[in-house]
């Protein structure tokens, strides 16, 4: 699970082309984005990543291998039996979607198998959520303050989370190659 | 505690409420109905969902309380307007074709999606032969939803989404603002059932020339989405209209086969000729 806000697309830019193909994870994506018209994330990392990419659709079963964006102006959410729901409850801070949602869920949905991630921004959502994954026994990581090009949201992270790691994104691009050996 | 406990107390206190009160969320998606029950056991201070359920099987005045949590109603007029474009321009023309028109907003929350088509309506000449029908469980909500009073703040967004839709007035002409809210034209209602219904427990009741029912299924789970679309097969005439929620498709339901897109980018589904057989 990752989540971003402001610089978030420049530094996914450097996360996610960095899967291999066979990637045998899922990976869920919140970036704060405008509300009232479509999206193209899915789109531009389409055409930049070796994995799938894709927008996120209502009850779809999540498949490894697959990157899914949160749609504009939706909450993202996990069900326990692994299939993803949306949303269009209130936003949170501000946001719909919102990384505390789907980080909160997921971290239900998928307890200690999880890692969760908070790159830059400029508010603090994503921090409860972070907590909240920590405290299922997932694994929570944090792009580092220093390097975030916001580091509002990074900060509030490590703070909710005091067990959370300080990670350069080349660090974290390491660690995803890793996790699915190690988890 | 451990989040199988608490998985446990949920689906109880889901339970109890079903027994007790017929109010039915067993089937809802889990994910969403925990979040907005632990926000309600927070907000009365309970420390656990148990003494969350004994509070609502021994008090049925927190009823009311708790269904604002478990009932999502959050809307606005003209929602996403290239749906009501849509409507406007490729929909209605063949609904222009029948001497008399019903409509069913279902899940209707607190009136948004039903202004919003009695002002299309009315704009396009068809008001007069049509019969509205908004339905929802909450009762409170629908109690909101035949005042017809929302906040003066959320005006300006609804006045854009009323203007990108294809207005032919100004939404000015549709409400009088008083006491810091604006109050929709009765006249706009004057043609409306409002109605307690259940996509959940309750059948068809009326045969429908377009049903609206936006951002609802998704807080179902998929054999609900299943019997709710069923539902809306059976209540719509041959070729009548189905408009879904920007982010909701037939796609994974089971009666996909009894639906034709129809403007497919907007979610909207015409049934098929053969739909009652499919």
């Amino acid at each position: 699970m990752i989540g971003g806000s402001a610089g978030a697309f420049e530094a996914l830019s450097v996360l996610l082309p960095s899967l291999p193909a066979d990637y045998p994870l899922p990976v869920l994506v919140v970036v704060h984005i405008p509300r009232d018209r479509p999206s193209a994330l899915a789109e531009l990392f389409r055409a930049k990543c070796r994995v799938q990419v894709t927008e996120a659709e209502d009850k779809e079963p999540v498949r490894p291998g697959v990157v899914y964006f949160a749609p504009p102006d939706y909450h993202l959410l996990v069900e326990a039996d692994g299939r993803l729901s949306l949303s269009s409850e209130e936003p949170v801070m501000f946001s719909r979607p919102s990384i505390d949602v789907l980080f909160e869920s997921a971290a239900d949905a998928y307890g200690e198998r999880l890692v969760g991630i908070v790159l830059t921004g400029a508010n603090s959502d994503g921090a409860k959520g972070l907590r909240m994954i920590g405290d299922a026994g997932g694994t929570a990581l944090v792009q580092d303050p220093a390097t975030a090009q916001a580091a509002a949201m990074p900060l509030a992270a490590l703070y909710a989370c005091p067990g959370a790691r300080a990670l350069s994104l080349a660090e974290i691009a390491e660690f995803l190659q890793k996790v699915p050996v190690t988890k | 505690m451990s989040r199988n406990t608490e998985d446990i107390e949920m689906r109880l206190l889901l339970e109890a409420i079903y027994q007790q009160y017929h109010y039915d969320f067993r089937e809802y998606s889990m994910a969403s109905v925990k979040r907005r029950l632990r926000q309600a056991r927070e907000h009365f201070r309970c420390a656990s969902f148990s003494l969350l359920q004994d509070r609502v099987l021994h008090d049925p005045a927190m009823l009311p309380k708790l269904l604002d949590y478990l009932t999502v109603q959050v809307s606005e007029l003209f929602r996403d307007p290239s749906y009501f474009r849509a409507l406007r321009e490729q929909v209605l023309p063949h609904l222009r074709t029948y001497p008399s028109l019903k409509v069913w907003v279902a899940g209707c929350s607190t009136g948004e999606e039903l202004y919003s088509l009695a002002i299309l309506f009315r704009e396009e000449g068809l008001e007069a032969r049509t019969m509205f029908y908004a339905t929802d469980i909450n009762l409170e909500a629908l109690r909101k939803a035949e005042a017809g009073v929302y906040e003066l703040d959320r005006l300006p967004l609804f006045t854009e989404n009323h203007r990108r839709s294809g207005g032919k007035s100004s939404l000015s002409d549709y409400y009088t603002a008083a006491y810091g809210g604006a109050v929709f034209d009765k006249s706009l209602r004057a043609r409306t059932v409002f109605s307690d219904h259940s996509l959940v427990s309750d059948a068809v009741f009326a045969e429908m020339h377009l049903i609206s029912c936006r951002n609802v299924l998704i807080y179902f789970d998929p054999e609900l989405q299943n019997r709710s679309v069923g539902l809306f097969r059976d209540s719509l005439i041959r070729k009548g209209f189905l408009g879904l929620g920007a982010k909701e498709s037939l796609r994974f339901s089971r009666h996909n086969g009894a639906f034709a897109d129809f403007v497919r980018e907007e979610r909207i589904y015409q049934k098929r000729d053969d739909g009652d057989r499919v």
